[in-house]
């Protein structure tokens, strides 16, 4: 690795890496130490303890709500795998249908819309139909956020995959709905399944939508953790932080494999 | 088109399916496959147009033409993959046009293979077996069978990412030949493949036809590959067949000048029939004079014809044909001009002549002699000469 004159990593490089990186973890990284604070006082340093962590353990409304924003991710994260799936095959299977484009442009529309209107447009839809805000209210919002992000993984790679293997299939005695489960499936699955830890991370920390949506008694964490910062920081939200950082890293980190296990294989099946 | 060859039937007789359905009355004498008047439109553009072809049992047909002429177009209507807008495709008598691909008893070689890239070789051989519900025994002895008829032992647990392209190449053939079918269809089988390993794949496609007797559909643009491989040839144009005959009339007889361009090199002179005797006819052409040609069988009915030579019948000499040609030396035609250019290919070179009226005429020379004192060099002044039987007269 020595013999790369061209390449040659100044100290420029490295200071401004440095800073970089610094500037984008340095807050988070303060975080997860003064998560294992001692002190009562979020500012002053007083050794090392895991009293925050065990607090968050015995306090009973902020494992609710964990609990709560855990199900909603879970099952707003299963719904819009489903849906986006079916929306990324019909996109990218069904060249042929009247409205594609429309379609297309209502399914990414989320994408780009602020938080704040589809959550309010949401809270009129619910108020309009009487629905009673709780679980169900935010996990459908939910869906509705995360679902084209779902289909944007997913679409991706099977727009990659060669049409000619699900034809193969189709050949061999397939028919057109067997062939997509056994040889289109198996290998848009890790997309698939990259696109549900999505939706669940997207699901798991948004605040906007779910205050729009949520009702009495169902709030979800970051709900309850922004309440609770109002009322003053103290360091057990510190330590709930460090928590869900650890768990989105962890899913974060498993998406990115499984994508990479998807485009591995998207090699092999290109021609030579 | 209507060119029944009589040469070269298949020497085997086909083995039959048992669980063939039996074909309607008066079947005898009826082909494998008909394809009946085929148009397939794609918007405005007529990818096959009215397309008619006989294909018998246990032949081996190739469909050459350009890039665009509608080949496989035609023979992804034989699989199943696009439905005809007009005509009928007979199998046995039995219109499987409207029938999906998994219904009907035909297979297809994809030209990038098209392997199950999460299944084994064995998985991917085993693939249609399995949908057509066969039991897991003989299953594995089917599997073994293709896996040694294709020479690929050893590699059964093997991912495809994990083989050569010959090695895919033999996947995909075991595959489609594991169910049987009545006509394996083949797009491109080669193309993917360098030129030794094309040739030697070519070899055992052939001996592997002739074995199983089972009809093979190719699609090839490569003229070399069907002539090497096929019993007959469909040359497609614009949707359409040119001709249809052995690989041997296709390039002795082609049907037009545009075939008699498309396949091989040849020599083109426009021009009028000047006189006619026995068995022969002078035809005038404006850049090579005279010359004296065969009669073709049907008689000649327009009048500005081409006169087609193929540069391997054209010779070149100092002073023009041998003394032993004597007898029939009134009947040779004789050019003299200069050669331009010379090609050495190896086995054969080839010259350019350019004749005294600027016209071109191409010359293809064996090299049987490893050294050539009669070789030929630019600016040296030739006699090329052909005979009467060596020409052919086009008409359109």
């Amino acid at each position: 690795m020595t013999a790369r004159p061209f390449r040659r990593i100044s100290r420029f490089n490295v200071t401004s890496l440095a800073l970089g990186l610094v500037f984008l973890y340095l807050p988070i990284v303060i975080l997860v130490i003064y998560s294992f604070n001692a002190s009562r006082l979020v500012t002053v340093w007083g050794g090392w303890s895991l009293r925050w962590y065990s607090e968050f353990f015995n306090d009973r409304a902020m494992l609710d709500a964990a609990w709560m924003s855990f199900k909603v991710a879970a099952v707003s994260a299963t719904l819009a795998t489903l849906l986006g799936t079916l929306a990324a095959v019909a996109l990218s299977r069904g060249e042929r249908f009247k409205g594609r484009t429309l379609f297309s442009g209502m399914l990414y529309a989320p994408l780009v819309m602020p938080e704040v209107i589809t959550g309010l447009s949401l809270l009129l839809l619910f108020v309009a139909l009487n629905a009673e805000r709780g679980f169900w209210t935010v996990t459908i919002a939910h869906t509705t956020l995360t679902m084209c992000f779902v289909t944007v993984v997913v679409q991706s790679r099977l727009g990659k995959l060669d049409r000619s293997l699900e034809e193969a299939a189709m050949d061999l005695g397939c028919d057109p709905l067997r062939a997509f489960v056994s040889v289109t499936l198996p290998l848009i699955l890790p997309s698939i399944v990259a696109g549900w830890m999505l939706a669940f991370t997207l699901s798991l920390d948004d605040v906007v939508i779910a205050s729009f949506t949520t009702g009495p008694g169902s709030a979800t964490l970051p709900i309850r953790i922004y309440s609770e910062v109002r009322l003053g920081v103290k360091p057990q939200i510190n330590a709930i932080c460090t928590l869900v950082l650890g768990l989105i890293t962890v899913v974060i980190v498993a998406a990115s494999v499984a994508t990479k296990l998807t485009s591995a294989r998207g090699e092999s099946a290109a021609p030579l | 088109m209507t060119d029944e060859p009589a040469t070269s039937e298949p020497p085997l007789e086909v083995v039959a399916e048992p669980a063939r359905p039996a074909p309607p009355a008066e079947a005898a004498d009826i082909p494998l496959l008909r394809i009946e008047a085929v148009v397939k439109q794609f918007g405005g553009f007529r990818a096959v147009d009215r397309l008619s072809l006989d294909i018998r049992a246990g032949e081996f047909f190739a469909l050459l033409g350009p890039s665009g002429c509608g080949k496989t177009t035609l023979l992804r209507m034989l699989a199943g993959f696009e439905t005809p807008d007009e005509g009928r495709i007979l199998l046995d008598g039995w219109d499987i046009a409207p029938l999906l691909p998994h219904e009907r008893p035909v297979n297809m070689m994809f030209q990038n293979y098209a392997l199950f890239p999460h299944l084994s070789v064995r998985d991917n051989i085993a693939f249609g077996l399995k949908r057509a519900g066969m039991a897991a025994s003989e299953i594995a002895e089917r599997v073994a069978e293709m896996v040694a008829l294709v020479k690929l032992e050893g590699l059964e647990k093997r991912k495809p990412d994990q083989l050569s392209g010959g090695q895919k190449q033999r996947v995909a053939l075991a595959r489609a030949l594991a169910r049987r079918p009545r006509i394996l269809l083949l797009d491109e089988p080669l193309a993917a493949l360098d030129k030794k390993l094309r040739e030697s794949t070519q070899a055992e496609l052939m001996a592997l036809q002739r074995r199983l007797g089972t009809t093979f559909i190719i699609v090839t643009h490569d003229q070399d590959e069907a002539m090497t491989m096929a019993d007959r040839i469909g040359v497609m144009d614009r949707g359409r067949l040119e001709q249809v005959a052995t690989p041997r009339q296709l390039y002795e007889a082609p049907a037009s000048r545009w075939i008699a361009e498309f396949v091989g090199d040849i020599n083109l002179f426009e021009g009028e029939v000047a006189s006619r005797e026995a068995g022969r006819l002078v035809i005038a052409t404006r850049e090579a004079g005279s010359i004296v040609v065969a009669a073709p069988l049907q008689p000649i009915t327009k009048d500005v014809v081409a006169v087609a030579i193929r540069p391997e019948k054209v010779k070149l000499s100092r002073r023009g044909p041998a003394s032993d040609d004597a007898d029939h030396a009134h009947a040779i035609n004789r050019l003299e001009g200069v050669v331009t250019d010379v090609g050495y290919l190896g086995g054969t070179t080839t010259y350019r002549v350019q004749l005294d009226s600027g016209a071109v005429l191409r010359s293809s020379m064996a090299n049987t002699a490893r050294i050539d004192i009669d070789a030929y060099s630019p600016t040296h002044r030739v006699v090329a000469w052909f005979t009467p039987d060596d020409c052919l007269v086009l008409e359109q």
